[in-house]
């Protein structure tokens, strides 16, 4: 209600005391990793173009994504890719009208965070 | 509009120790937001003792000590002391609850208690809910019909009754639209859980005759569909309610009635 007019009357605390609960972590969560993920992919976008444009540009964009720093957040981009699809698969079921009872919702949160970490394991692992 | 901190006539001081009760075996330590609009100083929050050997249960017993004993300016409102009248509806602990059905001994630690969330403060723990009523008078919240009325009354089957349950229950406390950050940021124009709860009370009653009307009002990208489903309010509401459920069931509806 910040827009509101309310004179000189203050705003009282909200982030500052509200203490987070594992669906709101869960949900801002989703946001995060989807707008990490559009960085990402520019990366791979420009690590493309680097490619098209000639071997010399290559190497070094290859240099930059192959270096501990370019793994480490490749590595990242990959839980940030399966968190991200796993929250949408529970924005689905939520869609349809299920898992909305609070224990439900929690434990799907907790399905989202443990699911991501395995199959990232996996998937680094199997590459 | 997000806005992660505080403006800056709102940010929070330290403010008043309060002395101990003397003599007292079994003290608890309160913290309590402050703000008085006619002293011109920025929110504070105060430190009180209580001895919880003379005091009741609850976290409204406390404050009525408090008030009684300790420090009469303390402002708050509370009417039904049993959970109906959703009076006391304050953030403890950092969830919203009603003080007069939150037990201090669910309470870890020093209890640390706030007004609603990104609310305008009246005076100490009172927010204002102008807002907050208004959006709730706009989803006509009373039955709409467009028959002739019945001799009687209108008859609902037992069936359709039950659709109801976990919805006509909400007593308007406001804790879980002041619990939902999408509320935080966009209050002016989404709706929040309390109201559209309500709102989805009145869509389903079998008796009601102006369930199109009502969803046509709620298509809206704001009204509606700022709900992201973080389900602080189902976790907070003091009547053990699922606002989240019922917009879910709306939004459900508005693609239902598109296919």
């Amino acid at each position: 209600m910040a827009d509101v007019n309310r004179g000189n009357r203050p705003l009282s605390p909200h982030l500052q005391v509200y203490r987070p609960q594992l669906t709101s972590i869960t949900s801002i969560l989703t946001r995060i990793t989807g707008n990490a993920l559009l960085l990402a992919a520019l990366l791979i976008v420009w690590w493309l173009l680097a490619a098209s444009y000639g071997p010399d540009y290559f190497a070094t964009a290859d240099a930059v994504l192959t270096s501990w720093f370019g793994d480490l957040v490749l590595a990242l981009s990959v839980l940030g890719l399966w968190y991200h699809t796993l929250a949408g698969v529970r924005h689905l079921v939520w869609d349809s009208g299920h898992g909305f009872e609070v224990k439900t919702a929690e434990r799907m949160g907790l399905a989202c965070i443990g699911g991501s970490v395995v199959l990232t394991l996996i998937t680094l692992i199997a590459v | 509009m997000v806005q992660l901190t505080l403006p800056k006539n709102s940010r929070i001081t330290i403010g008043k120790t309060w002395p101990k009760p003397e003599g007292a075996k079994n003290v608890r330590k309160f913290q309590i937001y402050r703000w008085n609009p006619d002293d011109g100083k920025n929110p504070q929050v105060d430190t009180y003792y209580v001895d919880l050997d003379t005091c009741g249960p609850m976290v409204l017993d406390a404050l009525i000590k408090i008030k009684n004993e300790i420090d009469p300016t303390l402002t708050f409102r509370r009417s039904c002391r049993e959970g109906i009248c959703g009076s006391c509806a304050m953030n403890i602990d950092g969830i919203n609850t009603l003080a007069c059905i939150y037990g201090m001994d669910e309470i870890k630690g020093d209890v640390k208690i706030y007004p609603l969330p990104h609310m305008p403060v009246v005076k100490d723990l009172i927010p204002d809910l102008t807002h907050f009523y208004a959006q709730h008078a706009s989803i006509m919240p009373w039955l709409e019909t467009k028959t002739n009325t019945p001799a009687k009354e209108w008859r609902q089957s037992v069936e359709d009754r039950e659709k109801l349950d976990g919805l006509y229950e909400c007593v308007m406390c406001a804790c879980c639209s002041t619990s939902c950050p999408s509320y935080w940021w966009n209050g002016d124009r989404y709706l929040g859980p309390a109201a559209l709860l309500h709102a989805y009370r009145w869509i389903i009653d079998s008796r009601d005759e102006a369930t199109g009307e009502r969803l046509d009002d709620l298509e809206d990208p704001f009204k509606l569909y700022r709900c992201h489903t973080i389900m602080n309010c189902a976790k907070t509401c003091p009547k053990g309610l699922n606002p989240a459920k019922a917009i879910g069931s709306i939004k459900k509806m508005m693609v239902e009635r598109h296919v």
